[in-house]
Formats: C-alpha cells, sequence, structure tokens
C-alpha cells in the first residue's frame, strides 16, 4: 500500500485498488484467488454452461419485464399481426404479441430468454451427471452436491411459471394440468387450488402469482443457492482427475489470472454468442400460431418444454385408479404420479448419502473415479437415466406414435413396464460393462497395450507385439481406490458376550458385498503380478 | 494432530499419492507416480512468426465483433420490424429478428473465441500444483470453538432458565402462523363451486360455431358438435372460468347402438351430451372416431366410449365423463335438462 512518504505517486488502478482494499479487503481475498489454480477437463466446462445460460436468463428476463404486463384482463387485440386483430385475449398474451412483433429485437430476446432456460437445465442435468459418474459428489461436496439438485428442481418449475406466463393455449393447458394434479392431493388438494388460482380454474389472478414467482420468488432463491455453489467450488478447490503428478493434496492445472479468465470469461460469450444465434435461426414456443388460452380449446400433441416430459410421462402412463370411499375420492391416477415426480428425480440426490454410510468413508476425495471404477454407483446413474428417459418417452408418447407409425396404446404398455423393467435391465448391463473395461484396464496394465503389430515366430506362429505402458500411464491405470467389502465381524467378544448386530449393520454389509465384493469389482494388478509378468515377457 | 489424519479402517485402501507426494518414481513399485510430465512446448512458444499469427488471429475475431455490433445498430435501425424474408434453409423468416441475432451471435462468439483462442495460443500452459488444505478444522481450533460456544451459552444463561428457553421456542414457533393467516384471502373456499355448472333446466345448447342454438336435425350422425351454454358472453373472466366447466360435446349415434341404460334415457333421439373437460385432469377432449364412438383426450390419451356411458376404456383417467340431460324445448330447440348430476372435470378429495 502506497503510504504518504511513499514519493513515488502510484498508478490510477493502483490507487483504486488502495481505495478499495482500505474498505473491502480486496487484497487479502486476491492473494488467495488471483492464482488460483483450476485443473483442465472438457467436463468440466458443463457447470460453467449453467451458470452462463442463468446469467444469459437474468439479463434477458429483466428486459422482458419492460414490455411484459403480467395482468389477465381481457382486451381485444389492435397489434401488427394481422390473423389476431380484433380477437379477445388477455394483456398478458396480447403484451407478449407486442414483444415479438413490435418491439423491435423483442422477439429475439424473447427466444433467448427461452433457449436459454431449455438449455440452462439440460446443462445442470448433464453437468450432474459428471459429478455423479466420477464421484465428485463425495466428502467434502455433499452439501453442493444438494445445492446443484436443489438448483435444479427449482429451475424445473421457474422455467414451468415461465413459459405459463404468455397465457397462450399451450401454456394454459400445462396450467390445467397442473391445477389437476393438484385437485388429486387427498384432504387439502382442493383448497390449494383455490387458494392458488384465487378461485375457481382458470380465474383472473394467477398470470400476476406466476410472475412475482417467476421473476423474484424462485429466481431469488436460485440467486442465493448459486452463489453457495460457486463459493463452495472455489473454498474446496476443484476436484481433479487422477494422473502424474496429481494427487489428493494438490490440484494441478492453470491459474485463474490470466489463463481461466479468459478461458472462462471467453466461454460466457461463446454461450452467449451459440445461443443468440440459435434464438435467430430457430423459433421457439411460436404462441402466435397457438392464440390465446381457452379453457375448451386444445391443441393436438400438446407438450410442454423438455424438462417437464418426465412428470407429464408418469401422468400419461399411470393407469385411472380412483377409490371412492366414505363419501371421498382418492385420484391415486393422478395422485401417485404426482409423489413418484420427486421421488424418482430425488433418487439420485440421496444416493451420495447412502454411498458413504456403505462405504463408512470419512476421508476427503479430491481425485475422480473413472466411472468404471465404480461400477455399482456408475450402473445406478444409468439406470437413473434409463427411467428418466423411459418417462421421457411416456410424456412424448403421441408424438412418438405419429412419428414412428406406431400404436400409443402399445408406446403407453412399454412405458408401464419399462418404468419397472428399464433400470433394472441397464443397471445390470452397465454394471457388466464396467468390469469389463474393467479387465481391460488390467490387461493393458499386465501386458502392455495393443500395438497392430503382428510378428511371425520361427515356428509359424502369429503374434500381436504388445507394447508396455509408460510409467504415467501404468500409475493412471492402477491409482484408483478399491474397497473390501464390509464384514459383521465377529458377534462374540473374547469374553464370551454376545454383541447384537442391528439390522441396519446388517443391510449395509450387505451392500458393501454388492457393490465391492467378489465379482462386483476386478481386483486391480499388482505390483507382484505385474513383475511376473514382465519377467517372462512372451507369455501372452 | 489434526483431525484429518487419515483413520485406520482396516477395509479402507489406502489414499494414493500420499506415499510419494513430490512424485519421485521409486524403482520398486512401477506403479509409483512419476510426477508431473515435463511441460511440452507449444508451436507459439518456440516460433515467434506462429505466435505473431495467433495474436493477428485473436485480434482479427476481435475486430469481427466491433463490426458485428455495429451491424447489429444498423440491422435495428434499418430493417422494419414487420419485413418478412425468405432464408433457405429456415423459411420465411422475420428479417429483423434472423439480421439482430447473427449479428448479435456473432460479436459475442467473436469475442469468446478470441479469448478462448489468446489463453490457450499465448498464455503461458505451464501446469503448476498448488496445495489443498483440509476443510475441517485442526483440533485447536475446534477446542477453542467449543469453548468459546459453551462460555457464550453460559452466560446466557439459556441452561440454567428453561422457562425463559421454553417461552422463546413458544414465541418463536407461533409467530409464522400470522403469517399462514395472511394467506386465507389468496382464495374463497371450495364449497360447492365444482360442483355446479351454469347449466340448468331449459338453457339452450349453442352450437360454438355458428353462436346459434341447435335443432335437433342439425346434428348428424358421425360429427362431433361443441356447444355452450346460452347467456355465456366471451371475453370475460367469468365466461373464462365458467367455460372450464360448461364445455360440452353432442354427438349423434344410433339409438340403437346405445349400450348404456341411462345414456339412452338422457339423450334426444339418439344425440347424446357430455362434459367436454377430461376427468383426468382438465384438458379439453377433442377427437372424435365416428366409427367406434371413441373420443380421447390429445394431452394425455384417455378414451372414452360415448356409446356406452362415456366409460373409461385407456388412458389415466379415473372415470367416465358427466352426461348432460337434454330435451326438445317447444320452439323445437335442443335444450338442457338440468345441470350435470356429478361434478366434471378431475376428480379431488371432495368429490365422493
Amino acid at each position: 500500500m502506497s503510504t504518504a512518504t511513499d514519493k513515488r505517486k502510484a498508478p490510477a488502478g493502483e490507487r483504486v485498488a488502495d481505495w478499495a482494499d482500505g474498505r473491502l479487503g480486496i487484497y487479502s481475498l486476491a492473494k488467495a484467488n488471483m492464482r488460483k489454480i483450476f485443473p483442465d477437463h472438457w467436463s468440466f466446462m458443463l457447470g460453467e454452461i449453467c451458470l452462463y445460460s442463468f446469467i444469459i436468463i437474468i439479463l434477458t428476463g429483466v428486459y422482458l419485464t419492460l414490455f411484459f404486463h403480467p395482468s389477465m384482463n381481457e382486451v381485444e387485440y389492435h397489434g401488427s399481426y394481422v390473423p389476431m386483430q380484433g380477437v379477445m385475449m388477455s394483456e398478458a398474451f396480447a403484451s407478449t404479441l407486442d414483444i415479438s412483433f413490435d418491439v423491435r429485437g423483442g422477439l429475439l430476446i424473447r427466444q433467448i430468454h427461452h433457449w436459454a432456460a431449455l438449455i440452462f437445465v439440460a446443462a445442470m442435468i448433464v453437468h450432474m451427471m459428471r459429478v455423479f459418474f466420477t464421484g465428485a459428489f463425495r466428502k467434502p461436496r455433499e452439501v453442493n452436491w444438494v445445492f446443484g439438485f436443489l438448483l435444479l428442481v427449482l429451475g424445473m418449475f421457474t422455467g414451468f411459471t415461465g413459459y405459463s406466463l404468455p397465457d397462450d393455449l399451450l401454456s394454459g393447458t400445462g396450467v390445467r394440468f397442473m391445477e389437476g394434479a393438484i385437485l388429486s392431493v387427498p384432504v387439502v388438494g382442493t383448497y390449494i387450488s383455490f387458494f392458488l388460482f384465487g378461485g375457481e380454474f382458470p380465474g383472473s389472478d394467477f398470470v400476476a402469482r406466476f410472475y412475482s414467482i417467476h421473476i423474484l420468488l424462485l429466481p431469488g432463491i436460485m440467486m442465493g443457492l448459486l452463489v453457495a455453489h460457486l463459493i463452495l467450488v472455489f473454498y474446496h478447490k476443484h476436484t481433479q482427475f487422477p494422473g502424474p503428478g496429481r494427487t489428493n493434496n494438490n490440484v494441478v492445472g492453470m491459474p485463474l489470472l490470466p489463463v481461466y479468465m479468459a478461458k472462462a470469461g471467453g466461454f460466457f460469450f461463446l454461450v452467449f454468442g451459440v445461443i443468440a444465434a440459435i434464438a435467430a435461426i430457430a423459433t421457439i414456443n411460436p404462441i402466435w400460431n397457438l392464440g390465446p388460452y381457452r379453457p375448451d380449446h386444445v391443441s393436438t400433441g400438446a407438450q410442454p418444454d423438455w424438462y417437464m416430459g418426465m412428470p407429464e410421462g408418469l401422468i400419461r402412463a399411470m393407469p385411472g385408479w380412483e377409490i371412492n370411499l366414505w363419501g371421498h375420492t382418492l385420484v391415486l391416477g393422478v395422485f401417485i404420479p404426482l409423489i413418484l415426480f420427486p421421488l424418482v428425480l430425488g433418487a439420485i440426490a440421496v444416493w451420495p448419502f447412502i454411498e458413504s454410510w456403505v462405504t463408512g468413508d470419512k476421508r476427503e476425495h479430491h481425485l475422480l473415479d473413472r466411472p468404471r471404477n465404480a461400477p455399482t454407483r456408475t450402473a445406478f446413474g444409468v439406470a437413473w437415466i434409463a427411467e428418466y428417459i423411459v418417462l421421457l418417452i411416456g410424456g412424448g408418447n403421441d408424438m412418438f406414435a405419429q412419428y414412428f407409425h406406431l400404436s400409443i396404446n402399445a408406446i403407453t404398455w412399454f412405458v408401464r413396464i419399462g418404468f419397472f423393467a428399464v433400470p433394472v435391465l441397464a443397471f445390470i448391463i452397465t454394471k457388466r460393462i464396467c468390469l469389463g473395461l474393467q479387465r481391460r484396464d488390467n490387461d493393458k496394465v499386465l501386458h502392455g497395450r495393443e500395438t497392430g503389430v503382428i510378428k511371425r515366430l520361427p515356428h509359424g506362429e502369429f503374434v500381436e507385439v504388445h507394447e508396455p505402458l509408460s510409467q504415467d500411464k501404468l500409475h493412471t491405470l492402477t491409482s484408483h481406490h478399491q474397497y473390501t467389502p464390509a464384514e459383521i465381524g465377529p458377534t462374540v467378544d473374547e469374553n464370551g458376550v454376545e454383541r447384537k448386530v442391528g439390522a441396519m449393520e446388517k443391510l449395509r454389509v450387505k451392500l458393501s458385498k454388492g457393490m465391492y465384493g467378489e465379482g462386483n469389482q476386478i481386483p486391480k494388478p499388482t505390483v507382484e503380478e505385474y513383475k511376473e509378468i514382465q519377467s517372462g515377457h512372451g507369455h501372452h | 494432530m489434526s483431525s484429518q489424519e487419515i483413520p485406520e479402517d482396516k477395509h479402507l485402501p489406502s489414499e494414493q499419492g500420499d506415499a510419494h507426494h513430490g512424485g519421485v518414481a521409486v524403482a520398486d513399485d512401477p506403479f509409483a507416480d512419476p510426477g508431473l510430465p515435463v511441460h511440452k512446448p507449444r508451436i507459439q512458444d518456440i516460433d515467434d512468426r506462429a505466435a505473431k499469427r495467433s495474436e493477428r488471429t485473436v485480434a482479427m475475431l476481435f475486430t469481427v465483433s466491433m463490426l458485428a455490433t455495429i451491424a447489429f445498430i444498423a440491422a435495428y435501425v434499418i430493417i422494419p420490424v414487420d419485413k418478412i424474408v425468405y432464408i433457405f434453409p429456415l423459411g420465411k423468416v422475420s428479417a429483423l429478428n434472423f439480421a439482430l441475432g447473427m449479428t448479435l451471435g456473432t460479436a459475442l462468439f467473436c469475442i469468446g473465441a478470441g479469448a478462448v483462442h489468446w489463453a490457450r495460443t499465448l498464455m503461458s500452459d505451464v501446469e503448476v500444483a498448488d496445495d489443498r488444505h483440509p476443510i475441517a478444522a485442526p483440533a485447536d481450533v475446534k477446542a477453542k470453538v467449543m469453548s468459546d460456544f459453551a462460555a457464550g451459552a453460559e452466560e446466557s444463561a439459556i441452561g440454567r432458565r428453561p422457562l425463559i428457553r421454553n417461552t422463546l421456542l413458544g414465541a418463536l414457533a407461533m409467530v409464522p402462523l400470522s403469517g399462514l393467516v395472511l394467506l386465507r384471502d389468496l382464495g374463497p373456499l371450495p364449497e360447492e363451486k365444482l360442483r355446479k355448472t351454469v347449466w340448468a333446466k331449459g338453457k339452450l345448447l349453442i352450437n360454438q360455431n355458428t353462436g346459434e342454438p341447435l335443432r335437433p336435425e342439425d346434428v348428424q350422425v358421425g360429427s362431433l358438435t361443441f356447444v355452450q351454454p346460452e347467456g355465456l358472453e366471451e371475453g370475460t373472466h367469468e365466461f373464462q372460468t365458467e367455460i372450464a366447466k360448461a364445455a360440452v360435446m353432442i354427438v349423434r349415434i344410433q339409438p340403437d347402438d346405445i349400450k348404456d341404460k341411462r345414456e339412452l334415457e338422457w339423450s334426444h333421439d339418439g344425440i347424446v351430451a357430455y362434459s367436454k373437460i377430461c376427468t383426468h385432469v382438465g384438458c379439453p377432449i377433442s377427437l372424435y372416431e365416428q366409427q367406434t364412438h371413441h373420443v380421447l383426450c390429445p394431452c394425455h390419451q384417455s378414451t372414452f366410449d360415448l356409446s356406452d356411458g362415456a366409460r373409461v376404456i385407456f388412458g389415466p383417467a379415473g372415470h367416465a365423463l358427466p352426461q348432460l340431460r337434454i330435451g326438445v324445448n317447444g320452439e323445437g330447440f335442443l335444450e338442457a335438462l338440468g345441470d350435470f348430476e356429478e361434478p366434471v372435470g378431475p376428480a379431488f378429495w371432495e368429490r365422493g
């Protein structure tokens, strides 16, 4: 810091920084973070796409609020879109038409907003998969995993309330679906629906109410979670893949200033640029084709935005069970999907806690797993994705029927059975593939890389020349953890006193055997095995 | 001893990298960590001309971005908002939207591409290692925090004066109730509202296409006609809320084909009127198969048989569509003979 005795006059930038440091303590902050090291891997960009599309959504969303009227007052349209002139519609719909046809650039911003929202949710799921399959959720990052999951759920609902705002025929149908789902809740469903809609559906309140939820309540919570998520990423430091020089106690990469400032900062502009170009060439949510909402009208092929396809699949596939007893109706056909929605989604969210309970591992993990080296986890993740895809197919059963000329009943039955069968199949197949890949890694470590060079031996035999791996590769392929399965242990101690083993402990041991027992992971090669094979070279 | 010391659980594998941090290859261990690989210089690190080329590329990308921004502003000023142009392969698109989107996209993308190219080719790409430190605090820090907390708790006397603690908890638990109560006026109570529609005895069936009352002879076999009760005015909130319950579809079926006895009774000369609102989650049903008399909800594919009491034959709906009892008035127009006898639309707890 420059002082009064300092004869040299500091440059302007330094003086501004001095001013800020005296009030904000920025030098201490910069000391810790300016040259912070970030490891490099393409999959680490996925989270950045989430962050950047969120920023793009906020920027474009603020612009849209300048023109959008969140009102359900009925008005006659007199804007410049000729086919709708004279049509009665809500102010919300009319102002959305104005944004699309009368505000210069309004359509572009609307489409950037909508495209960025679709990309945001998609990027969150892919980012979550990256974190899941590499085991990046392990201690100390479990809380951040939960923050991320909450962001995904909130993102879905922010998207839903957002695309409901224009009060067009398609989104109104979606809101009606939501009302029907709320009505199915036992005891309080009717009351929640009346309070949410200010009376009967559709009433004249929901656009204004969804508006404050969409632009203030949910994004406000998300902003808080996002900041917390990023602070934790900084605080924990980034995970890295194993490799030469990369240990659990260091982080290898390049510094924030300048490399990641340029790479991550530049990537924001790449994401924004690509989304702007998509918005220029691909129309999204053309509400002018759909028309204003009327509860007695509907378009065929009514589809929600993609991330709502999963609950849509649940509700389409569920048989229409209804129980009428003592003057009350239990609408299981709708209520069970409503319950399954958070359960299916949340199954992936609780995995980190189940895994750490089974392993009993209390250590920090900063080195990522290769998915094959955690076969049960990987199989579970793939099973979850398979379930998600089955439900997406269910949610689009009419589209699949139309484009592939299939019977809609057959698709619905496929989803009903597939809901139970497909995840199991996916689990078994994935686990086998993982174990196969582990064996292949073992082969590579012990016998070297297949060179593709065929050698003919003096006695006529053909062999492929294998080339031993470099130490870098040997280390990378053998450095992963392998847990030994938990044991119940002796139930009688040395004094002959019997020890009670709880049901939970028995379950834990059973799960542990299923994850790390014989046949559930391939023991990695030992140094002795390696040396023995290397010394007897030539035996393949 | 820090609390991050690795616990000596036998079934846990040893943490890799601990033993040879610093990357000295142990001759005995072929799998040992050889340490960070040596940095391989890029072409730009050794050839100044290549570095110059990279510099020019980056500068060119930034320049293109500037030009694109100028083009954006020009397009905004010049192109009329309603101009439609044909652009292969997009078809007819808004010229302004396309021009603004492409120029904005280019301006943004080129900044990003320039920055990334700069980072990849001209900034140092030497990998360095930073040490990690355990997240959990060392034991002495924890001990200090625990003793501070104990001192604070002791000074507050909350443990010794349970009356204060308990009444505080009570007050904090109760105060959110005010907020809950304030939500009461979000909407009216349901009461019987979901059970009643505007249909009543003597209300004429108005054809939604023509706005005219219907005569039986207007309804042909095999056609699906959407009707609403007379007196509903379009363009009002009441209309939206009432039509959400009162929308009705009518079809004419040969009376011999009607399998359900009550359906036949409530029909007029083979004309049957059913609620158009799906009993699943309330979509309007709009697809009619005239051969089978099946109607299909386009939202979730619930299928109802209109010749058999509109019972559910496929899909997620839980019960049949409510039927509206109809007849013909003195002037020969179709009229309702009362309201629906059961609630229309999705089922709810009080429906019974």
